[in-house]
């Protein structure tokens, strides 16, 4: 495993824990059972993993003790308003074509639906708008290679990017559609959109 | 900079359906500058095609400043809006182009005769057109004699035949292989470079990534644009010593 994903992975779990205690105060075994529910268990954690992220989450302030441990001697923690900030950074910020592996982004959207206050559909376009920025400067890269036999494997190497990109974006707008569609069919009392937010929907 | 050859301030376009009014497009603010390609992307019903009817003058905007090559279409009439059309607009759809009964050349000079340019000097002005779409040698051949990609070059040649700088693009790959399509976007890409401002109407990402902007609609809004990536020296603040 090279070591920009392993560094991405490890990022991902971090953000995703500290998503998880954005709901409240959780130990490890709750964690860990939260973070692959949301995930459908396409990136099982286990309860070592999770601990060894928590106490790095503490050692950089991100996180806290949350009272003495229970009856079964389990630790809680929970989030810190330093924590609240990276989260909302993470969620700020689009995922790097070039270090990270494309799970994060799809860890990135799991979690941004199940954590309460995120704008998923401001995540999506963001995504999205990076994404585009980067299918535009490889056609760049394609509009400059000619037809000649050299050009050819490389122009599919670039082919090969363009489509990842070009699904990577229609996935985004699959997303799009599903959460508007989620949103629209939400009863009137949660505390989804508010009320102009609902006005624009056609 | 120069003037952008379109220009829209502020537009808003509603259609009422009996007591409802529905906003095609509410607050749109796009500028687009000769030798500038701008992709506009959203799902169906997010008001592309209403914003290309409006900045080619087949519609009117509801509220807002329509301005093609600096002339202002509210101002005009309905006759002078014809003009601006004729001489400064081109269209590419995505199929129904070109007249059957008509060669290529024929095709292109079309738009040029009907302005009042003299047969023969519409005819060379088209075949220059021709010759820079890459299908000079086409120039007497039929539509039906002609592939879909090359059918699309004509369009686009036919388009900015004579002084005409502003092209307007609604799906022009749509009926087309992956391959010819490109082609054509190479082709619409070039004569973007050449001088014109093109718009580009497509829900295709890999479509839209050979424009120099990227325009997203949604519900009638503009939510994000994607350009070029930014020079290292732009980022740097400005008038900054390091």
């Amino acid at each position: 495993m090279d070591t920009a994903y392993a560094y991405s992975v490890s990022m991902s779990i971090r953000h995703g824990l500290l998503a998880l205690l954005e709901r409240g105060p959780r130990h490890g075994y709750q964690l860990r059972a939260e973070f692959d529910a949301a995930t459908g268990e396409t990136w099982p954690l286990n309860v070592g993993q999770v601990y060894s992220t928590l106490d790095r989450l503490e050692r950089d302030g991100l996180v806290l003790q949350d009272g003495d441990p229970d009856a079964d001697g389990r630790i809680a923690y929970r989030i810190t308003d330093v924590g609240q900030a990276e989260l909302r950074g993470w969620f700020g910020t689009p995922v790097s074509a070039k270090a990270a592996p494309r799970d994060e982004l799809a860890i990135k959207l799991a979690l941004a639906v199940t954590t309460p206050g995120v704008d998923v559909l401001r995540v999506v376009q963001l995504q999205r708008t990076a994404t585009m920025s980067g299918l535009q400067e490889l056609t760049r890269l394609k509009s400059r290679a000619t037809d000649a036999e050299a050009d050819l494997a490389w122009s599919l190497v670039l082919d090969s990017l363009l489509f990842r990109a070009e699904a990577e974006i229609r996935w985004l707008d699959h997303c799009e559609a599903r959460v508007a569609r989620a949103a629209a069919r939400r009863p009137q009392n949660s505390v989804a959109a508010p009320a102009t937010d609902q006005a624009s929907r056609r | 900079m120069s003037a952008p050859v379109l220009l829209l301030s502020d537009v808003t376009r509603e259609h009422r359906q009996g007591d409802t009014v529905v906003h095609a497009l509410r607050g749109i603010d796009l500028a687009v500058h000769a030798g500038e390609l701008v992709a506009v992307m959203g799902p169906s019903g997010s008001g592309k095609s209403t914003l290309l009817h409006i900045a080619g003058g087949l519609d009117t905007p509801t509220s807002g400043r329509v301005l093609v090559e600096d002339r202002d279409l509210a101002t005009l009439s309905a006759t002078q809006v014809a003009a601006v059309r004729r001489r400064s607009v081109g269209y590419v759809f995505q199929d129904l182009n070109l007249l059957p009964s008509l060669s290529a050349v024929e095709n292109v000079a079309l738009p040029l005769e009907l302005d009042g340019v003299r047969g023969g000097m519409a005819r060379r002005a088209a075949r220059a057109a021709l010759d820079e779409v890459g299908v000079g040698a086409l120039a007497g051949r039929f539509p039906d004699d002609m592939s879909g990609g090359q059918q699309q070059r004509v369009a686009i040649a036919r388009a900015l035949v004579g002084p005409r700088r502003l092209l307007l693009a609604d799906e022009p790959t749509g009926a087309l292989d992956s391959q010819t399509g490109e082609e054509v976007l190479r082709v619409l890409r070039a004569r973007c470079e050449a001088g014109a401002a093109g718009v580009l109407v497509t829900h295709e990402a890999r479509h839209a990534a050979w424009a120099d902007r990227v325009v997203f609609l949604r519900d009638g809004v503009v939510v994000d644009q994607s350009g070029p990536a930014l020079a290292a020296e732009s980022l740097l603040p400005a008038g900054g010593a390091g």
